[in-house]
């Protein structure tokens, strides 16, 4: 019986129980989107209505209403990003709350704790333009990190994120257009690509 | 070399307990209800699989407490995972020397 056996089978079901057992792959693509969408319309929100640019030393934005702004966003795209990959792991039959997506919190959790411990450190003490790079730099390391557990390209993003960061440390003027670039379409560019290429 | 299927350890002609090796071969640990929602079987087939591969000397069992509850964490020994790799290898020879 065991010579008629495929080991071809044995192999593959061994190669995607590896990979099941260890990488979430139900993190959804289309929250990247809506993550994306969030952003763009905060940072618009925030520039065109508040006339609020970390850039410029004459900020004349209400601060208690940007940083409600930053909330309702993070909110919103922490939101949808569990609701769908909750949505999407449903579908699979698989539970969200695995041993893979627990390993996941746990690596993007220090260093996002980290930035947003850092960029409070900075809104308190006045240098508020540094606060788009900090976000962007410590977003970008958690999703580097991030990306052996789940999608690969995870990591490109989160590459993508730091240079982006860096810059807007240096082009300080240009900081909050440069966060609407990494978390804004970014985003929705990852979020389409990861849509197309795995949940068709 | 040439490779037959008399290689092939027994432990591992089960494709439940190859799923075990393989979840735990790629896992620094894993509990019994993990284990349980990957491979999808009952809890007494899971346990009878267990205790085969324990009985190779293949996994290694961690008991602890997490709110005084019992929690059994397995993990893959040294000698569960050379005979594991020694296994890929042997069946990558047959599938090549099958083309």
């Amino acid at each position: 019986m065991s010579r008629e056996q495929d080991y071809n089978q044995d192999l593959a079901e061994i190669r995607s129980m590896m990979e099941r057992s260890s990488k979430f792959l139900s993190l959804s693509g289309l929250s990247g989107v809506l993550a994306g969408l969030y952003a763009l319309t905060g940072a618009y929100i925030a520039y065109y209505i508040y006339d609020f640019d970390p850039g410029s030393a004459n900020s004349s934005a209400v601060e208690s209403d940007i940083i409600l702004l930053t909330f309702l966003v993070l909110v919103l795209a922490i939101g949808s990003a569990v609701l769908l990959s909750y949505k999407k792991a449903h579908k699979k039959g698989e539970r969200v709350w695995n041993s893979a997506s627990k390993r996941l919190l746990g690596i993007v959790g220090i260093p996002l704790s980290a930035g947003a411990v850092f960029s409070l450190i900075l809104f308190y003490a006045g240098s508020i333009g540094l606060i788009p790079s900090v976000t962007l730099i410590f977003y970008g390391i958690a999703l580097y990190s991030a990306g052996r557990l789940t999608f690969n390209e995870l990591s490109v993003l989160g590459l993508l994120q730091i240079a982006l960061g860096l810059n807007a440390a240096y082009f300080i003027e240009h900081s909050l257009l440069l966060w609407a670039l990494g978390f804004g379409v970014a985003h929705i560019i990852y979020g389409i690509y990861i849509h197309i290429r795995h949940e068709r | 070399m040439k490779v037959s299927v008399n290689d092939l350890h027994k432990a591992f002609e089960n494709r439940t307990r190859l799923g075990i090796m393989s979840a735990l071969a790629v896992n620094d640990t894993l509990d019994f209800n993990s284990l349980k929602e990957l491979l999808d079987v009952t809890d007494g087939n899971l346990a009878s699989h267990i205790k085969t591969l324990e009985k190779e000397g293949f996994i290694g069992i961690k008991k602890s407490f997490i709110d005084n509850k019992p929690n059994t964490k397995y993990h893959i020994t040294q000698e569960g995972k050379v005979a594991f790799e020694e296994h890929l290898n042997v069946l990558e020879a047959i599938i090549n020397s099958q083309k």
